[in-house]
This record gives structure tokens, C-alpha cells and sequence, in this order.
């Protein structure tokens, strides 16, 4: 009995590849196993290698992993690419057509020629080789062809009845040729019974759409951009049912101003982009710092440099997320690390918003943002909306002509009063001038400090209120190694602490949710109680390592793993890298 | 109902003496209070540049931008509350050069906005520099054997981004500029109004003689039809993009807030942000 597998299917771009992956992990999320899934692509639409790889465990996951148990193949190449992942006594599920061959030096693995194809077009399309090959899948897990029937039903019954038959028919005649061969299930692969437990199954920028409309989040301006796209594509199916919409503008400054407006005139408006969008933003984003107007962005962080890779995974936004537009601004940078604190945490920031009134970037990864896993069901209770001092109607002090709304009036914790406009005795002005309490310009030096002061004095209450800014794992004693990282990489080193502990090593990890202004308390006491720190991240001048320097110091004890080619740590690398700084590094208790 | 002196603040313009900004100023100030608007229901974005000031000078609400932005700033606020009346303004540079992008795609998008550009063919703030509106040979701090790139007419621009309301005045013509304010406000979609308003300061050709000299208006054309979009554009060019008057207007087109599908009829900022339990089980739904 295994607990968990990896399963990958690959093909040409625009072959299906996709729906095969998915189909297969919404039946087997249904079944109560727990998923995790990335895709492979690039940023053509037609053709070139694509690939879906998807791990099914009866835990909690959230990283791929270094091996893989059964490769689905549409084409040769998908063979050549793939196979060395394979496990000794891995499956490849070929199709027969293209007559599959093994590559020369290739662990032990079993290719099963399957005619995918073919089955395929006898039941009328040659587009139902996904179908067939899923029940292929299933032949070698010893999964009941009948688990798939209500997933082949959402996806089917609006085509009608015999749509559904027919696609039921290329499982099952995909499982019967393959148990034919294999006489059976494979016993290797059989995977432990599931708990049956409903849950959900989504990308991390879905949970930040759904976030957003739990959130009251009304209104999107945003331009398209990979991998940003998904969450403006949602959210205009979803809040005409609320009474808002979204706009596709003519650039990322239109989106961001916009948002920045929407706003100022009262509704919650977010918007959301990769690097090169950000980058142009950021004039904007001052503007929201400087004129106190809250504003969430949603940063889904992706190759750079310029275009970079627009489509792989990287971590190397962070210095133009916190250190970005000119002159001296309070801004919130929240770094989410699992699908399920992509929801919780996007509600979270446009509370943060309106409460500091401040600009507040979510910042996720490609693979974060991209990666399908399984997530427990959101607790409706948790969802909570808290609009700081919003004032409107009767909260309003009565003023006479020419009196001004204090809309920047200096409060003991920088935050002021706020109205929006339609407010009878709200009138104010608005201005990223240097401005008084009122928000007339003033270029007084006293005024100056104050306002500065007052501004900037939000981040430290937020500093203290902030929940949760360092998620820790592992002992608070000392430890041999503290893991530092953000995003999607906390699956990652979690999987690298297992590997690592093995060889006695004592491991912590600490996940960073909160980037600015940085939870200097909160991670201070794990790194001068570690031998080593090391940062795990994607890129390549270590911008997570330079920051965690600034912030608490040890700078002598912190080192960094890298990894900038476009693709995610796989945690044996992660173990191997970490290993080796250990071994050259003065850790005594290391068993070896 | 308010009297254009309420929509008057104690703030002093840091404007030249002069200057043909103070005109558009009170322009504004006029043409809210003759529609009927109460200060706490008009929101005035504007962009940077000396122009860019004109929202700290109006009793009302009022958001000061960042350069060439003001228009995108004016449609998040209008998508925030359309109950609210949106004035957009700011300066030839800031509508026309920086944010050129904006302003036509503001055209075609079609919101029920007002946009005003206090147009001096020069850069005023930054003190002296070419504009896209400056005229050929121009002679300015950065052009000083004069500007080798041609000027743009705003008015043609518009026409032929399917703009709905397109006008031309001058900082001369106090009554005037009220009188198509007053219709901008009214009408249903984008409506610009590009003004003359000259810098006393730096541009010594564009000064208020020579627009009196140069403008032609449409009233002194005979049967004029603002409602022809061809003629429009023809006078325009005939007159070398300086008619004046209520150039053209299309009446047929529906806004773009009101061709939103399931757009809330009242300012979506009055809307509750809970979502029910049931809703909300029903988006989680889609992902079980
Ligand atoms: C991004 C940016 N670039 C440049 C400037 C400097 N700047 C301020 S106003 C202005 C142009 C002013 O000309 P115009 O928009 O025609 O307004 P006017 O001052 O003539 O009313 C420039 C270039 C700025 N504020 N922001
Ligand atoms: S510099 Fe020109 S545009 Fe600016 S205030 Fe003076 S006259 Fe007006």
C-alpha cells in the first residue's frame, strides 16, 4: 500500500492536457485524497510541450515531488522529457500511435502501449484519448470506472446524455485493455483508501477571487497578464451577481488609478498583475500611500526580468514590491503561502486596507497562484468586515461653508477619520501634494513632519496587530537548521524538513506571511536560536536572505538556496543543497 | 438648492494674475450650481500641472492626482458611486501627451464623465516647455529652434475615437464655457471640452488677443449640425482645429455604466459588502 503518488500527463499545447489533469484530480479530490497539481507551459497556445503533474496522497500536500509513478504520454516527446522522473518500476501509459520507444539509459520502467487514439476515434473523436487514458490510469490504481461518472456528468450533461455514455465508454474501455495487459492492478500501486471527506480543489488565484468577493470587493479595473489573469476572468463572471463589475483597461496605470479611485469614491476595488505590471503601477501606488486611499493589489510574481520567463515560477518581485515608488510611503506587502491563506488572507488585506488606509500588495508566486490543491472547506464564520474609520451620514460632525473635513487630521496611531464623497458635511480635499490635516498643500516644515510621521506611525501598529506574520514550524529550542521562505515554497522545505530529520537533523522552518513592514519580533527569537539559517528561494541575488539581514542581523549565520530557471524547488534539492551547507558549516550534531 | 457661491472655497489660487485658468475655475463653479448640483455631490479629479490645482478651488469633493492620470482616477470614482457628478480636468500635457492613452480610451469607454483640459499649448508648471498641443515651429525652453513635430487636434482625436460630446471653448467666453459645462454635465456619456486658456506667463503667441483673432465659432456657421460627425470633423480641419461651440453630440449612445450588465442601479459604494451564507456556499460549490 502507497499513501501517495505522482502522476503527470503530457502532450502538445492545446491537445487537451489540461482537462485530462483536471478531470483526473477533480475524481480523485471526490474521492477524499488530497491534490496537488502543476502544470508545465509555456506561452504559446498551440503546440509545444506541455505537461500536468499531480500528486494524490491520503495527507495534506503542497509541493511536487521529485518522483514520479505513472507518465500519461500523447507523444514521444513527452516520453523523452519525462521518463527520467520515473521511478524504478514507474508506468508509462502510451499512446500506441506514435509506436512509444524508451529512451537508451532509462531506469527500469513498463511501457504500456496503449491505443489511446484509436479507442478513441472508434467511439467517434479522437479528442476522447484523454478519457481513455484516464481510464488507463485507473486500470493500474484499481479505481472503479463508475468514481468518474458524476465529474464526467458536470462536465458532459449539458451536451447531453450521450455525451456523458460516450465518454464513459473511453474509461472504461481504457481500463479494461490496460487490466487486460497487466492482468489486474498493480500491486505497487495501491493506494490507501481515502478518508471520503469533501473538500475543495482550486488554484490560489481562485481562492483570491473568491476572497475578494467574500471580502465586499466590488469592483476590478485590471489589464491581462500571465499569471494574474485568472482572478480578473472570475471575478467578471461573479460580481454582476453583486451589483459591480470589472473593467479590462488600457494599461496597468489605468488599472491601478482606477482601483485607486473606486476606492476614494467608497467601494472596495482591487487590482491585480505579474512584475512588469507592477512596475508600472508603482507612481500609483505612492499616490495611495501619500493621499491615505486604500487599495489592494494582488502581485502573482513570475520569471524576470523585462518579459522574462512569463510562464515559470519565480520569487524575485520582492525588493520592487517593498522598496518601489518614490519617496517614503506606508504599504503593506503580505506573502500568502498555501490556496487556502490566498482566501483568508486577500479578505484580510482589504480589512487591512481601509483599517491603516493604506496600500496593501498580496504578493504570490506562479506556482502558488497556478497550483491546484485541496483545501479545506472555507468557515464562512471567519469572514469579517472591518472598515476602520469610515465615517458617512449621522457620524458626521455638521460644518459650515468653508469649514474642511479633517480628513488627515494626526491621531496617536497615524490612522484619520475617512469619508467618501456624497457626504454632506464630509467635504474635503484630496491631494499627493504635501498637504495639512485638512489636505490643503502645505509645504510648512512642521506640517511636513507631522504628516510624514503620522503616516509612517501606521505600519508600527500594524507591525503589532498583524495575525500571524511568521508561520513556524519545528522546535523553539534550537535547532540545527531554521528554513526560511514565502509562498509555495513552504510545501517545499516542509517535505525537505521530513528528508532532513531523517538524517537527524534538527529542523525548523519559519514561512514569512508578512514582507512589509517585516515581523523583525516574531522571527528574531527562532534565528538566534538556530546554528544556520537558510533561505530557500526563487531567485538569484537572494532578496528574501538580504531582507531577513536587514531586518534582524546574524548575518554571518544566514545563508541562501537558490534556484532561478524557471522552475520550482523540488524538496530533494532543497535537502541536498541544505545538506551540503551544513556539512561545510560548523553544525555538530549532524549524525554524519 | 446651491448658489454658485457655495461651491466657492477660501483658497486662494496660486495661479498667475491672468492666467485663463481662473476663468474655467469659475466656469465650473457656475455651471454646477445652474444644474443643481449640491457641493457633496460632485467629485472634481485632476491631474498635475498648474491646471491640475483647479480641484483644490472648488468647494466640493476633490481628489489631485498624479500627472496624466486624472481620467482613469474620475472613472474608478464614477464606477464607485454614479450618483455622484465626475468632473475630470487638468492641463494640455496631462491630457494630451502623458495621458493621451487614457483620454481615448475614456472617449470610447463612454462613462457619463465631464472631462475639462485647460488647453495653453505650452507646459505652464514645469515653466515653458513644448506641449502636443504646441504648433509647429513653437518656439519653447525645449524647443528653441522651434518644435519639429505637429500639433494634434484634440477635437479630431475625439471624433475619431467615437467620442458622444465634443466642445471647444475659450477662457474669453465666460458664458459660454458655462453654458457647455451645463451641457456636458447633462449629457449621457463622455463629454470633453477642451478649452483655450491661455498662460500668460509663458506661451506670448497663444494669448487671449489671438484666440479672439483665430477661434472660429460654430455659430457663425450657418445650419450647423452638431449631430453630424463627418461635418463636424471637416469644419474642424477647414478651421484648423479651432471651432468653437458645442462641435458634436450623439444623443443615441448609452453610457457604458448603463451597458454594464448587472451594474447596481444606486452608487455601488451604498451596497452591503456581506455576502450570505448562501451565496457563498454556492461560489464554494463550483470548486467541490
Ligand atoms: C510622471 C511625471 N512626469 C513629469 C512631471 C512634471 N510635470 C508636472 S506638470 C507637467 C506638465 C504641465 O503641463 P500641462 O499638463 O499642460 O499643465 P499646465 O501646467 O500647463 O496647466 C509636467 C511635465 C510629473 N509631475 N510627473
Ligand atoms: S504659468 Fe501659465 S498656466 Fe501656470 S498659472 Fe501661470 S499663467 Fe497659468
Amino acid at each position: 500500500m502507497i499513501s501517495q503518488l505522482s502522476w503527470k500527463v503530457g502532450g502538445q499545447q492545446g491537445e487537451g492536457i489540461e482537462s485530462t489533469g483536471e478531470i483526473f484530480s477533480i475524481a480523485m479530490n471526490r474521492m477524499g485524497y488530497f491534490l496537488y497539481g502543476y502544470r508545465h507551459f509555456s506561452s504559446r497556445i498551440k503546440g509545444g510541450h506541455t505537461n500536468n503533474k499531480i500528486r494524490v496522497s491520503t495527507k495534506p500536500l503542497r509541493a511536487i515531488s521529485d518522483v514520479l509513478d505513472i507518465l500519461v504520454a500523447f507523444d514521444q516527446e513527452t516520453i523523452d522529457l519525462n521518463a527520467h522522473e520515473l521511478r524504478d518500476g514507474g508506468v508509462i501509459i502510451a499512446d500506441a500511435k506514435f509506436n512509444p520507444t524508451l529512451p537508451e539509459g532509462l531506469q527500469p520502467v513498463r511501457l504500456l502501449a496503449v491505443p489511446l487514439t484509436e479507442i478513441a476515434e472508434e467511439l467517434g473523436t479522437s479528442l476522447m484519448k484523454n478519457m481513455v487514458s484516464i481510464g488507463a490510469t485507473s486500470a493500474i490504481l484499481g479505481i472503479p470506472v463508475e468514481g468518474f461518472r458524476n465529474i464526467v456528468e458536470d462536465m458532459f450533461l449539458r451536451k447531453g446524455e450521450k455525451v456523458v455514455e460516450k465518454n464513459m465508454e473511453a474509461i472504461t474501455r481504457g481500463f479494461a485493455f490496460v487490466n487486460e495487459q497487466t492482468g489486474g492492478q498493480l500491486p505497487e500501486f495501491q493506494l490507501e483508501k481515502a478518508d471520503g471527506t469533501k473538500r475543495l480543489f482550486m488554484i490560489g488565484n481562485d481562492a483570491i477571487a473568491l476572497g475578494a468577493v467574500a471580502a465586499g470587493c466590488r469592483f476590478m479595473p485590471a489589464y491581462p497578464i500571465t499569471p494574474a489573469s485568472e482572478i480578473m476572468e472570475y471575478l467578471i463572471k461573479k460580481l454582476p451577481k453583486f451589483g459591480g463589475t470589472v473593467i479590462q483597461t488600457e494599461d496597468e496605470i489605468a488599472a491601478i488609478t482606477m482601483a485607486i479611485g473606486g476606492n476614494y469614491g467608497g467601494v472596495r476595488t482591487m487590482t491585480a498583475s505579474a512584475g512588469p505590471g507592477l512596475a508600472l503601477m508603482m507612481e500609483a501606488i505612492g499616490l495611495a500611500g501619500m493621499t491615505e486611499t486604500p487599495v489592494v493589489i494582488v502581485d502573482t510574481q513570475r520569471g524576470g526580468p523585462s518579459t522574462g520567463l512569463p510562464t515559470k515560477q519565480e520569487q524575485s518581485d520582492i525588493n520592487a514590491l517593498i522598496y518601489g515608488t518614490h519617496g517614503e510611503i506606508p504599504k503593506v506587502v503580505m506573502a500568502p503561502t498555501t490556496v487556502e491563506e490566498c482566501f483568508y488572507d486577500t479578505i484580510e488585506a482589504f480589512n487591512i486596507a481601509e483599517e491603516y488606509q493604506v496600500p496593501v500588495i498580496i504578493a504570490t508566486d506562479l506556482a502558488l497562484s497556478l497550483g491546484k490543491a485541496t483545501v479545506e472547506p472555507f468557515d464562512y464564520s471567519k469572514i469579517q468586515i472591518r472598515r476602520g474609520k469610515l465615517l458617512a451620514g449621522q457620524e458626521l460632525p455638521e460644518m459650515e461653508q468653508n469649514d474642511q473635513f479633517k480628513r488627515y487630521e494626526v491621531t496617536e496611531d497615524g490612522v484619520s477619520p475617512r469619508t467618501i464623497p456624497g457626504q454632506k458635511y464630509g467635504l474635503h480635499h484630496v491631494t499627493g501634494v504635501e498637504h495639512d490635516q485638512t489636505g490643503r498643500p502645505s509645504e510648512s516644515p512642521t506640517n511636513r513632519i507631522a504628516q510624514m510621521d503620522k503616516r509612517l506611525r501606521k505600519l508600527d501598529v500594524l507591525a503589532k496587530n498583524f495575525p500571524n506574520p511568521v508561520l513556524v514550524d519545528g522546535p523553539a529550542e534550537e535547532s540545527d537548521v531554521l528554513l526560511v521562505t514565502i509562498n509555495s515554497l513552504g510545501g517545499t522545505t516542509e517535505e525537505a524538513k521530513g528528508l532532513l530529520e531523517q538524517d537527524g537533523v534538527k529542523v525548523s522552518r519559519a514561512q514569512v506571511r508578512l514582507l512589509h513592514p517585516f515581523p523583525v519580533e516574531q522571527i528574531l527569537p527562532y534565528v538566534e536560536k538556530a546554528r544556520k539559517v537558510v533561505v530557500v528561494e526563487n531567485n538569484a541575488t537572494g532578496q528574501i536572505t538580504n531582507l531577513l539581514k536587514l531586518n534582524v542581523g546574524h548575518a554571518d549565520k544566514i545563508e541562501s538556496v537558490l534556484k532561478y530557471d524557471g522552475n520550482p524547488f523540488l524538496p530533494n534539492e532543497v535537502y541536498t543543497e541544505v545538506k551540503g551547507l551544513i556539512k561545510h558549516g560548523d553544525v555538530q550534531r549532524i549524525s554524519q | 438648492m446651491a448658489t454658485f457661491k457655495e461651491f466657492r472655497n477660501n483658497i486662494k489660487p496660486n495661479w498667475c494674475p491672468g492666467c485663463g485658468d481662473f476663468s474655467v475655475q469659475a466656469a465650473i463653479q457656475r455651471a454646477a450650481a445652474n444644474v443643481g448640483l449640491e457641493p457633496e455631490n460632485l467629485a472634481v479629479i485632476s491631474g498635475i500641472g498648474c491646471s491640475g490645482r483647479i480641484s483644490g478651488y472648488i468647494n466640493c469633493y476633490g481628489l489631485h492626482g498624479i500627472h496624466g492620470r486624472a481620467l482613469p482616477i474620475a472613472q474608478g470614482v464614477k464606477m464607485a458611486n454614479r450618483e455622484l457628478t465626475v468632473i475630470a480636468s487638468g492641463g494640455d500635457g496631462d491630457g494630451f501627451a502623458i495621458g493621451m492613452g487614457h483620454t481615448v480610451h475614456s472617449i470610447r469607454r463612454n462613462m457619463n464623465i465631464t472631462y475639462i483640459v485647460m488647453d495653453n499649448q505650452i507646459y505652464g508648471l514645469t515653466k515653458g516647455q513644448t506641449s502636443p498641443r504646441s504648433a509647429a515651429g513653437f518656439v519653447t525652453k525645449s524647443t528653441p529652434s522651434g518644435s519639429i513635430e505637429q500639433s494634434l487636434s484634440p477635437v479630431e482625436v475625439a471624433l475619431s475615437a467615437g467620442a458622444t460630446f465634443v466642445a471647444q471653448s475659450s477662457s474669453n467666453d465666460l458664458k459660454g464655457l458655462t453654458d457647455l459645462i451645463e451641457k456636458g454635465i447633462k449629457h449621457e456619456g463622455f463629454s470633453l471640452i477642451n478649452v483655450f486658456s491661455p498662460c500668460v506667463t509663458f506661451n506670448k503667441v497663444n494669448t487671449y488677443d489671438w484666440f479672439k483673432e483665430h477661434i472660429v465659432s460654430v455659430d457663425s456657421i450657418e445650419g450647423y449640425d452638431p449631430h453630424d460627425r463627418i461635418k463636424a470633423m471637416s469644419y474642424s480641419m477647414q478651421n484648423n482645429g479651432l471651432l468653437t461651440g458645442l462641435i458634436y453630440q450623439d444623443t443615441t449612445r448609452k453610457s457604458y455604466e448603463a451597458l454594464v450588465q448587472g451594474f447596481k442601479e444606486e452608487g455601488l459604494a451604498k451596497a452591503d459588502l456581506t455576502i450570505s451564507e448562501e451565496d457563498f456556499q454556492k461560489l464554494v460549490a463550483e470548486f467541490a
